[in-house]
């Protein structure tokens, strides 16, 4: 019953490459999430959470090192986005300020996850080529609500996955940061800060992989 | 997509505060006619007990973060749901009284009678999963809250929200079961979601911590509440 139209919600958001047309469409596109979060926020109890949960756990696991570069991949992207793209395009006011802070986070966040990589003795990957779809402020803030929202779908995600400890607090210490850009972003642009209600809402990795890849140059 | 009134509802609930944060004029009335007092004494007592909060960057904090969540106390997953449910009991409670009091007005009423709704949910859930984990829930404290003016309520639910977001940080690597923990992460980002807005509205940093969030242990967490019990 709720459960079901829960899943079938988020699905059908899921379905949707929105990335590929943050630009063309504005901010309707990046309702995605907003779609998954009705059903959530309307419905009481553990019946609300439970699709989710159940989508986290899909999750099948390469380790904490294929974990951990994946959310690297992520955060390359996210600071790229505020400190190269941000740049470019000569931000205003608070989508300024937000933009120099949350890029000096992200900034941090991939030094961080590449020494935890190392640490684990495995290889960070490099960072990819970008191709981000944004020319002016309004296009960039929606890209943002977009890529911060899926960062924090992204970490809880992958989160029941990880095997160590410290990965999995280093994962939720940065997660709960995407989180308050995220919320920060909507209100930027006058959405809720809470888009998926009560709950947010996990995505596997190949959804996730579904909305960046069209920003990823091969 | 269907039912497109949930999509609509948002950005208005929204668009005050964006105001806010966006206009300098309409912030400074804002916290004019709320009154000067300041945050509570509340905030400085949990600043104090977490220790100081310095923007540091990478492995440092993450380390620190590590170090914290490993020392707090595991002591099953019903003792933590249950915790996690006496911190949403009083969210709940708290927020009811705000709303109750009438001290928010408009769209910046509706966002926080919407938090409120959402600590709701997440005391339902989590009685919800206590009780599926074969535990009894625990008993709804009765809480005590200081609402004098707008400007007080909002700085002392800013505090009250980061509070609650780094005791579930604090928790994360504590819980044994998957699910618990997949409830407790979309329940901590949100926790963290209205920190953020709160922050935009008192004027106070969205990343208090900086780019890595600090865990908060039980004990801590329970001396930082023990003013709000009745």
């Amino acid at each position: 019953m709720s459960t079901h139209i829960s899943t079938d919600a988020a699905q059908t958001g899921l379905a949707n490459p929105e990335l590929a047309n943050v630009e063309v469409s504005g901010l309707t596109r990046s309702s995605f999430i907003l779609r998954g979060a009705m059903a959530a926020g309307a419905v009481y109890g553990l019946g609300a959470v439970t699709p989710f949960v159940s989508q986290a756990l899909a999750e099948t696991g390469g380790g904490d090192v294929e974990i951990l570069n994946f959310a690297l991949t992520l955060e390359y992207l996210e600071s790229d986005f505020y400190n190269v793209k941000g740049k470019e395009i000569g931000l205003k006011g608070a989508a300024k300020s937000y933009a120099s802070m949350f890029g000096e986070q992200e900034a941090d966040h991939v030094e961080a996850i590449t020494t935890t990589i190392k640490s684990l003795g495995g290889e960070p990957v490099a960072k990819p080529t970008f191709v981000i779809p944004a020319s002016s402020q309004s296009s960039f803030l929606a890209l943002a609500s977009v890529l911060e929202n899926t960062g924090v779908s992204a970490y809880n995600g992958a989160a029941p996955s990880i095997q160590s400890k410290q990965v999995l607090a280093a994962a939720g210490s940065i997660v709960q940061i995407e989180a308050r850009h995220a919320a920060a972003i909507n209100l930027l642009l006058s959405k809720s800060p809470t888009p998926s209600g009560g709950f947010d809402v996990p995505l596997t990795k190949a959804q996730v992989l579904t909305k960046v890849k069209p920003l990823i140059k091969a | 997509m269907s039912s497109p009134t949930s999509e609509d509802s948002a950005p208005q609930t929204a668009g005050i505060v964006e105001r806010l944060v966006r206009d300098d004029v309409d912030r400074k009335r804002f916290l004019k006619m709320a009154g000067g007092a300041g945050a509570a004494s509340f905030g400085a007592f949990v600043l104090a007990a977490c220790g100081s909060s310095t923007k540091t960057a990478s492995t440092a904090a993450v380390q620190a973060a590590t170090t914290s969540t490993a020392s707090a106390s595991a002591t099953g997953d019903v003792a933590i749901l249950n915790y996690a449910l006496t911190l949403e009991y009083l969210e709940r409670e708290f927020y009811a009284k705000v709303v109750a009091s009438g001290l928010f007005k408009g769209q910046v009423g509706s966002l926080i009678k919407e938090f409120g709704s959402q600590e709701a949910t997440h005391v339902e859930a989590l009685k919800g999963a206590v009780s599926k984990m074969g535990g009894t829930p625990a008993a709804n404290p009765n809480g005590k809250f200081p609402i004098t003016s707008a400007t007080q309520v909002a700085g002392l639910a800013y505090t009250v929200e980061n509070l609650g977001a780094s005791a579930y940080l604090g928790q994360a690597g504590n819980i044994q079961s998957p699910e618990v923990l997949a409830t407790a992460l979309a329940i901590h980002s949100v926790e963290a979601r209205h920190a953020s807005t709160l922050g935009t509205l008192v004027k106070k940093s969205l990343t208090p911590d900086g780019a890595f969030a600090k865990p908060a242990d039980m004990s801590m967490v329970l001396a930082a509440i023990k003013p709000f019990l009745a």
